[in-house]
């Protein structure tokens, strides 16, 4: 191992997460901090921490010689960037490498290009990997974009080729409507990004959202089989499952063969994740794009494979080459994940920083907890509102839901809101437990069960201002 | 007249403007009613408009663009 000491460039559940496996390889750790998190679980764990700035994470976590001073300042030889923040900031990596310390993830070339939407459509479809139909490459003029929507057929996306999380992104269902909304999403990315850069794709609708965790050393590359999520509000995953519960074995295996086909094409290095838009009608499948980091939702993954997957990353990063053996990967039982968010589900989420008054976790088989919580926290109001992940594993998936429903009613988070509410209400839907859902189902689904989320009445007030 | 505070509704990050490329929402000087936004608060990745909750003049303000503020901080001045 050439890690001596790894210098953790975020912060939360995630900050935890790192510095635990750090500890087990028998690696120092260092917490980088903004004054909001000087009371931090992370920076209580680690063996060292130094504060980077302010609580915006424009002028702390996103500083990025801040954090390389931080690093020469400590000593430390590595950074982890967790995800968010500049885990897939192509620039930091090579800052990162260019001060002559390890970047726990792929070289700045590989984010570079996965980054590019455009680009990365290019590799998959070299690679052999379907994606949505659609344009080829960026499209510049709205006469282009037309001829190809005429072959593709309605409804179709116009995404900002420069654009993330789904800003920039308009649905046409018409000729007539494309040929209203094509020049508006063309002035407002160029006002946006400014990238007019514009490509379109089929809108698939009821797919499902299936994921592949892959890993590699630069020379060979294994997929750790896939998630699903789609239990989405407003593009953010609420819950997530390993293994799929909608996917046939055989197609299974063409799914994660394309994502080891396309990550050893572009010579791939650590943890990634290909996401794709599944049809399960057609059982067709479509590449979106890879997110070359670390995924909040990686414990489904190691639950069901028993592989750390941030261990192996870590490793990876010291030298090493894979030590797992595709063979040896198997899926054991099945694991979901349910993200618990400082956010009133009663009152249409609406954020709830505030103080831990008190706590209960739960235990027990099958049962892990991934949170930054103790009794006595102050949750800090300028990040985002994960406060922890309740993660559980049994041997198929109608016992992993009543693991679940056990674990939720053993946790208690007391002095703010959380989702707890709405995992046990979505616990108990028939439509989750039987696996019916694609990603556009969870927000109707809010709509009609606003009632349900919580021991307090919604009030018609009571909404986020966005 | 009389000088009244504008407190921030929730703890969060202070932006006197909706956006970096626009321009301010309100300035110094500036007339207001009572429904009009004078900043935003973003608590949690959310964006939370703050109301001026009365018709006045604007003063000044006391809380900066991209401050962090606390909930029932006093982030302007007017005079009603």
């Amino acid at each position: 191992m050439t890690i001596q000491k790894l210098l953790i460039a975020n912060r939360g559940e995630i900050a935890v997460r790192i510095i635990r496996a750090a500890r087990e390889l028998g690696i120092a750790t260092v917490q980088v901090y903004s004054k909001a998190d000087k009371d931090s679980l992370a920076v209580r764990l680690a063996d060292e921490s130094i504060e980077i700035g302010p609580p915006q994470a424009s002028k702390s976590y996103l500083n990025q010689a801040t954090i390389l001073a931080a690093a020469r300042t400590t000593g430390a030889d590595a950074i982890h960037p967790g995800y968010g923040f500049l885990a897939e900031n192509a620039e930091f990596a090579a800052a990162v490498e260019a001060a002559g310390l390890i970047f726990v993830g792929p070289t700045a070339q590989s984010i570079r290009l996965m980054g590019d939407k455009v680009a990365a459509r290019e590799a998959a479809a070299a690679a052999g990997v379907p994606t949505v139909p659609g344009s080829a490459g960026r499209l510049d003029s709205a006469d282009a974009a037309f001829a190809l929507v005429e072959k593709t057929g309605f409804p179709v996306m116009i995404k900002a080729a420069a654009g993330g999380g789904g800003r920039g992104i308009r649905i046409a269902r018409s000729a007539e409507e494309f040929h209203h909304l094509m020049p508006q999403a063309q002035a407002e990315a160029l006002a946006a990004f400014g990238d007019g850069g514009l490509y379109v794709e089929k809108l698939i609708e009821g797919a499902r959202h299936i994921e592949v965790q892959i890993l590699g050393d630069g020379r060979d590359v294994i997929h750790c089989f896939e998630r699903e999520c789609s239990l989405q509000r407003r593009r953010q995953k609420v819950w997530e499952e390993a293994p799929s519960p909608s996917l046939a074995p055989a197609v299974r295996d063409r799914l994660c063969s394309s994502a080891v086909a396309l990550a050893r094409a572009v010579d791939y290095r650590g943890a990634g994740t290909l996401e794709y838009l599944y049809d399960d009608r057609s059982h067709e499948f479509y590449f979106l794009e890879m997110n070359t980091r670390i995924q909040v939702e990686h414990p489904v993954t190691e639950m069901v494979t028993g592989i750390d997957l941030v261990c192996e990353m870590i490793r990876i990063a010291g030298g090493e080459p894979l030590r797992i053996r595709q063979d040896q990967v198997r899926v054991r039982g099945h694991s979901i994940e349910v993200r618990i968010n400082a956010e009133d589900p009663a009152k249409g989420f609406l954020p709830s920083p505030g103080t831990i008054s008190a706590l209960s976790v739960p235990a027990g088989e099958g049962v892990r907890f991934d949170s930054m919580l103790y009794q006595g926290y102050t949750v800090p109001p300028f990040y985002d509102s994960l406060l922890g992940k309740l993660i559980v594993h049994d041997k198929d998936r109608p016992s992993a839901i009543r693991r679940l429903q056990r674990a939720l009613a053993e946790l208690s988070v007391e002095g703010l809101a959380t989702t707890k509410t709405l995992h046990q209400a979505l616990a108990r839907d028939p439509d989750v437990q039987a696996a019916r859902f694609h990603t556009a189902w969870l927000e109707p689904w809010l709509e009609t069960h606003a009632a349900s989320l919580g021991t307090v009445a919604p009030s018609p007030t009571a909404k986020v201002a966005q | 007249m009389a000088t009244q505070q504008i407190f921030s509704p929730l703890p969060g990050i202070f932006y006197r403007k909706p956006a970096p490329d626009k321009p301010d929402y309100k300035s110094d000087g500036d007339t207001i009613t009572e429904h009009d936004t004078i900043g935003l608060i973003e608590v949690m990745k959310s964006f939370n408009e703050v109301k001026a909750g009365a018709a006045g003049k604007i003063l000044r303000f006391l809380a900066e663009n991209e401050e962090a503020v606390m909930a029932g901080q006093p982030i302007a001045e007017i005079d009603v």
